[in-house]
């Protein structure tokens, strides 16, 4: 037997055991790779994701909604961090990643490409896209990458957090006056099919998903999970007395779930292609930051290095 | 209530929120990460803060008004907080030279406030002034290390010190307020509280291998609730929600 063959049989053997492969276990170049894609996908997510929910900070109607609001886009930045932590363990540099962001080479989360117009919006994107975010990520504690299961373990409960948050917000809409049930129903009616467009293509024109879910880094179909979301939600939007926009939604009492209208892929594929609504000004938004930040960036290391030379003479002094 | 405790109150409730709302304008847009993390802790602080001094306004008057009118249904005029926590963030350093100012004051008020005759402003003072330290801790470090960094970090540090130091000089020029509160053993004493601040400050600024500058007028009136141009803007988009739907829970 070759060196290769029975270190990916060992490497097999800790997938197939349920066991976590950690950084510094041999593992092959493909999974490496496609670990790198998508942790640093999830990374950026989370740090543009900021941005749209940004936007209402400074309008936020009351001291309680804004301090909720300020500390559930302080939580995602946080994500972005234990990420790109988990991402660097995997032998490439921040640097790199978000440079990777900024030319466009990395994909991030085609949702944060949608505006946010109303305040409603920040109830809906709590409900749904937190929402639909944790369902996607719940199975990936389970990830057979040790540090990236560990830091979803994390990042899901607060995501959890976030979407009970979210949730309430459309409560009290939704219980308010005429106006704000309405900017409640709008938001959904905007937000609805970008969330269920957050789970991917289908199954029979995924690319990736079959290596993924050999290596135990993806446990259920893209399908699976977006009808999982579909199920859970409707209820929830029953309960708020709001309607999803989709005529052809309707219960199967044989699947127990609910079926529900195609997805515009058209409208999917050109917001990952990089003509939705707000592409560029999400990108443009994180690019500007860390061109504004280089030179306090530089400025810390260059203090840091004067102290640690400071430190080294005192030393030898 | 005593006006000039209400007024006292306002003044110290209005800072923390002004500025804890102009450093939520950085949250997404930082220099680094965990730098955007950290100026955020800052603004959640001392927004906080403010909400802790307006919940205890309602309370005390009566219970007619809520913690979100002081915020957000009064005009620009009936703020009272410094000039200085009105200026705009501008840039990193504009941001820094603004808050290290600031939060040399913040500290030896609360510091003094602590010991306050009036228990409900004791016990405020008590339960922020170890965000207070750490703000300080915080701001202090990145002067000295910005100041002290690269020759471009340090002009535009200068730069920035230069501007906002006319800024600094109002949060010890007492109002009628101020020394209504000194007399009844409430407030501080600011002419004391001056010279440990601004001592402090100097210090900071020495080490931080930046020039204090030699500038004689200092700008006064936000306490009295004669502000900056900025202030309206603040205003405009802080209270936009409430304005546009009066009377409507959130
Ligand atoms: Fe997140
Ligand atoms: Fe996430
Ligand atoms: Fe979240």
């Amino acid at each position: 037997m070759t060196q290769v063959s029975s270190l990916e049989e060992k490497f097999l053997q800790v997938i197939d055991a349920e066991d976590k492969i950690e950084p510094k276990d041999w593992m092959p170049e493909e999974y490496r790779k496609t670990l790198i894609r998508q942790i640093s996908q999830h990374a950026h997510s989370e740090i543009v994701g900021m941005l749209p929910e940004g936007n209402w900070i400074t309008r936020a109607p009351s001291l309680k909604r804004k301090l909720a609001l300020l500390a559930k886009v302080q939580d995602e930045a946080g994500h972005g961090l234990y990420l790109y932590s988990a991402c660097e363990t995997l032998g490439i540099d921040r640097e790199t990643l978000l440079e990777q962001l900024h030319t466009g080479k990395a994909k991030y989360s085609s949702i944060f490409n949608y505006p946010t117009l109303t305040w409603a919006d920040m109830g809906a994107i709590g409900w749904l896209v937190d929402g639909a975010a944790i369902m996607n990520q719940v199975p990936l504690c389970r990830c057979s990458y040790g540090p990236y299961a560990r830091a979803m373990v994390r990042v899901c409960k607060e995501e959890s957090f976030h979407q009970r948050q979210g949730y309430e917000i459309m409560t009290v809409l939704a219980k308010g006056s005429a106006e704000q049930k309405a900017m409640a129903q709008d938001a959904l009616n905007r937000w609805w099919w970008p969330s269920l467009m957050m789970f991917g293509p289908n199954d029979s024109d995924s690319t990736h998903s079959e290596m993924s879910i050999r290596w135990k880094i993806k446990r259920f179909s893209n399908d699976e999970l977006r009808q999982r979301f579909v199920d859970m939600t409707i209820p929830q939007a029953d309960l708020l007395g709001l309607t999803v926009p989709d005529p052809m939604l309707k219960y199967n009492e044989a699947k127990k779930g609910y079926d529900f209208g195609p997805i515009d892929w058209d409208e999917f594929w050109n917001v990952v292609k990089g003509n939705g609504p707000c592409n560029e000004e999400r990108l443009n938004a994180r690019v500007k930051a860390h061109e504004n930040g280089s030179w306090v960036r530089e400025a810390a290391a260059a203090y840091a290095q004067k102290q640690a030379q400071i430190h080294n003479i005192s030393k030898t002094a | 209530m005593d006006q000039h405790r209400r007024k006292f109150i306002l003044q110290w409730a209005d800072n923390a929120m002004i500025l804890g709302q102009r450093l939520s304008e950085w949250c997404g847009h930082g220099p680094v990460l965990e730098q955007d993390i950290a100026l955020t802790n800052i603004a959640l602080d001392l927004i906080g803060e403010a909400r802790y001094l307006y919940q205890l306004l309602a309370k005390e008057e009566g219970g007619l008004v809520t913690e979100d009118d002081y915020p957000f249904l009064r005009k620009e005029q009936a703020f009272y907080n410094l000039l200085l926590v009105e200026q705009p963030n501008e840039d990193w350093a504009f941001t820094i030279v603004r808050q290290c100012i600031f939060d040399h004051f913040h500290f030896h008020f609360l510091m003094e406030m602590k010991n306050s005759a009036d228990p409900a402003l004791a016990a405020i003072a008590e339960k922020t002034l170890k965000e207070a330290r750490y703000h300080l801790k915080y701001s202090s470090e990145w002067l000295i290390r910005l100041g002290d960094g690269t020759d471009e970090s340090h002009k535009k540090m200068q730069h920035a010190l230069h501007n906002m130091v006319k800024f600094v000089g109002e949060a010890y020029e007492p109002v009628e307020a101020d020394v209504a509160m000194w007399q009844a053993g409430i407030g501080p004493d600011l002419t004391k509280l001056k010279d440990k601040a601004i001592s402090d400050l100097k210090q900071v600024v020495a080490q931080s291998t930046l020039d204090w500058p030699n500038q004689q007028f200092g700008r006064t009136g936000g306490k009295n609730g004669s502000h900056s141009e900025h202030l309206g803007y603040i205003l405009a988009t802080m209270q936009y929600m409430q304005r546009s739907y009066p009377g409507v829970e959130w």
